[in-house]
């Protein structure tokens, strides 16, 4: 056995990694495209504040987190669909009020330095059981959804005012994407800390988002390349001691950098019917058809 | 469709309120009314009316043109029947029901003006787009659903893109991400299709094609439409029903009986120069 399974520590770390490589990502993808990537960014202070409270009262600072963040997203996402404030504004002020909350609180007590350092920056190394479990049902929560909203979360993806003509409920899936979302970044933040977790959420799709053509192979994709990303990072934070957020989320931007090559690559073939070539198509039989039958 | 009987004796009551010459006068005005427009006004954030007082109905079968300069508060009326805006004042029904509250879209098809950047980036085929638009509701099975239905064939077949199906959507031209919006909207079967015309990025070839794919959609799949339009030479051909919106209703009725002296009303300026330009020598 690899000397990398021989602690129980890094076995905990790779199923807690694995778990968020899978959660991140897959709802990353309905996040990257309804362009709300930086609602990751946010809610990832204002998890930082509920850490921060989670600490003070002495109560399970990851659960406090998520009650922070979803409350928190459920409000962004009110005042942004009734117009009160333009989104990126709203973001604004919950991150900023967020984090001064969070700094005024740490400033006050002393002595969980060293924990908050781990916050920030990622403690998968050190994550205990209670975090896994938490994870655990966040995960099943989150794919449940994505599975069963499948449909929904596609449709306002792709364009809010046709899904709404097509009978889908727009509001209340937007609603449950931000809320999912504040359960989301609770539980990446833990592998990759506070300040790295939009980019598990968002790289690994946008590297997706290069190679897939389809909406399912995109899912499927983001998460694979989630997942390498942890175990790659992980693996070598391992042997080469360095840390292991950073690590895995400079594996993501690899992955982003591999995905562009093969891109690259795969265009540059002369492919089988010419699918990544948008300007051939109008010479093709049935448009020529076409053509005639409207002069 | 069900129709509500005890609907028409109080819209024929309404008639005087429209101007004169509505719809085709050789078509029986007992069809039902689809979609209607009573005393609407729409303002944005309170401002300058938007829309101002608009009264017309579209009724089953008819092809219903809506012309208007720039800025007339077209697209405000079609985002209103789609309940996408809420009027200030007076209703806007669809189907005999209040647009806001109207569910049944089922029965309605869209499409929307903005192609050029829908489906950028977006990593979905042009038979996945399609697809969307047999959504009927909660389907917690509808991840693992296989392609190729169909239903969704023959709409491709119909808008004419059948060789794109397996094309990703951002990999298309504006005149083919038209299409595959079109099929989107008629897979459905809906009976009311509302389309919003784009003004740039389709060619006069790619116009009149588009303009002769919703003639055949209203006589051969009687679908009604209602197309928002900037193109008065060729939906003249097409449209039989037509009204001219410059935030309220200047004309509505046949196009036949649309003369140069409406459109010089509409734009401002004698229109014969525009039919012209507009028709070929434009875009």
């Amino acid at each position: 056995m690899p000397e990398i399974f021989e602690f129980d520590f890094m076995i905990r770390a790779l199923i807690g990694g694995s778990m968020v490589a899978i959660l991140a990502p897959a709802f990353g993808l309905f996040i990257v495209l309804r362009r709300l990537s930086l609602i990751a960014d946010t809610l990832s202070h204002v998890a930082l504040m509920g850490v921060a409270i989670g600490f003070v009262t002495s109560i399970f600072p990851t659960f406090v987190a998520l009650i922070a963040t979803t409350s928190s997203a459920a409000g962004i996402e009110q005042l942004r669909s009734r117009g009160k404030l333009p989104g990126d504004a709203a973001l604004a002020v919950f991150l900023y009020s967020s984090l001064a909350i969070a700094v005024i609180v740490i400033s006050k007590s002393s002595g969980f330095n060293a924990d908050l350092f781990g916050y920030l920056f990622g403690t998968v190394l050190s994550i205990n059981d209670r975090d896994l479990w938490l994870i655990a049902v966040l995960l099943i929560v989150v794919i449940l959804f994505v599975v069963s909203f499948y449909a929904e979360l596609t449709q306002s993806a792709f364009d809010q005012d046709l899904a709404h003509t097509s009978g889908v409920r727009v509001t209340a899936t937007n609603l449950a994407l931000a809320i999912l979302t504040g359960a989301t970044v609770t539980a990446s933040m833990r592998v990759v800390g506070v300040l790295m977790v939009g980019a598990l959420i968002v790289i690994p799709v946008l590297a997706a988002l290069r190679l897939a053509r389809g909406f399912r192979t995109a899912l499927v994709l983001a998460i694979v390349f989630g997942l390498l990303s942890v175990w790659v990072g992980l693996t070598v934070a391992f042997y080469a001691d360095l840390a292991a957020g950073g690590s895995i989320v400079l594996t993501t931007v690899a992955m982003l950098i591999l995905s562009e090559v093969l891109g690259r690559i795969r265009d540059s073939l002369p492919s089988r019917r010419t699918l990544v070539n948008p300007a051939d198509d109008s010479s093709s039989a049935s448009v020529q058809e076409l053509d005639t039958a409207g002069e | 469709m069900m129709v509500d009987n005890s609907d028409i004796p109080e819209v024929v009551a309404r008639k005087p309120l429209m101007p004169e010459g509505t719809g085709d006068p050789e078509l029986p005005d007992d069809r039902s009314v689809v979609c209607e427009f009573d005393n609407t006004w729409y303002s944005y954030g309170g401002g300058e009316p938007a829309v101002e007082s608009v009264s017309f109905q579209v009724r089953r079968g008819d092809f219903a043109a809506i012309l208007g300069p720039n800025g007339s508060g077209k697209t405000t009326l079609l985002r209103l029947a789609l309940g996408l805006l809420k009027p200030s004042r007076g209703s806007v029904e669809l189907f005999g029901e209040s647009s806001s509250r109207f569910r049944d879209w089922s029965r309605v098809g869209y499409v929307p003006q903005r192609v050029e950047g829908l489906g950028t980036r977006f990593p979905a085929t042009v038979e996945e787009i399609v697809e969307q638009g047999l959504y009927r509701g909660f389907d917690p099975l509808a991840i693992f659903r296989r392609h190729g239905q169909k239903k969704v064939l023959d709409a491709l077949e119909v808008a004419g893109i059948s060789h794109l199906r397996q094309r990703a959507i951002e990999s298309l031209s504006v005149g083919q991400r038209q299409r595959a919006l079109i099929a989107r909207a008629i897979v459905g079967d809906p009976e009311l299709l509302f389309l919003d015309e784009p003004v740039s990025g389709v060619d006069a070839v790619g116009r009149d094609r588009f303009h002769e794919l919703i003639s055949s959609l209203n006589k051969e799949h009687n679908m009604t439409v209602f197309l928002i339009s900037h193109d008065i030479g060729a939906v003249m051909q097409g449209a039989t029903v037509c009204a001219c919106i410059n935030r309220t209703v200047v004309f509505h009725g046949a196009p036949h009986s649309l003369t140069g002296e409406h459109l010089s009303e509409l734009y401002g300026f004698p229109v014969d120069v525009l039919l012209h330009d507009a028709l070929h020598e434009h875009r």
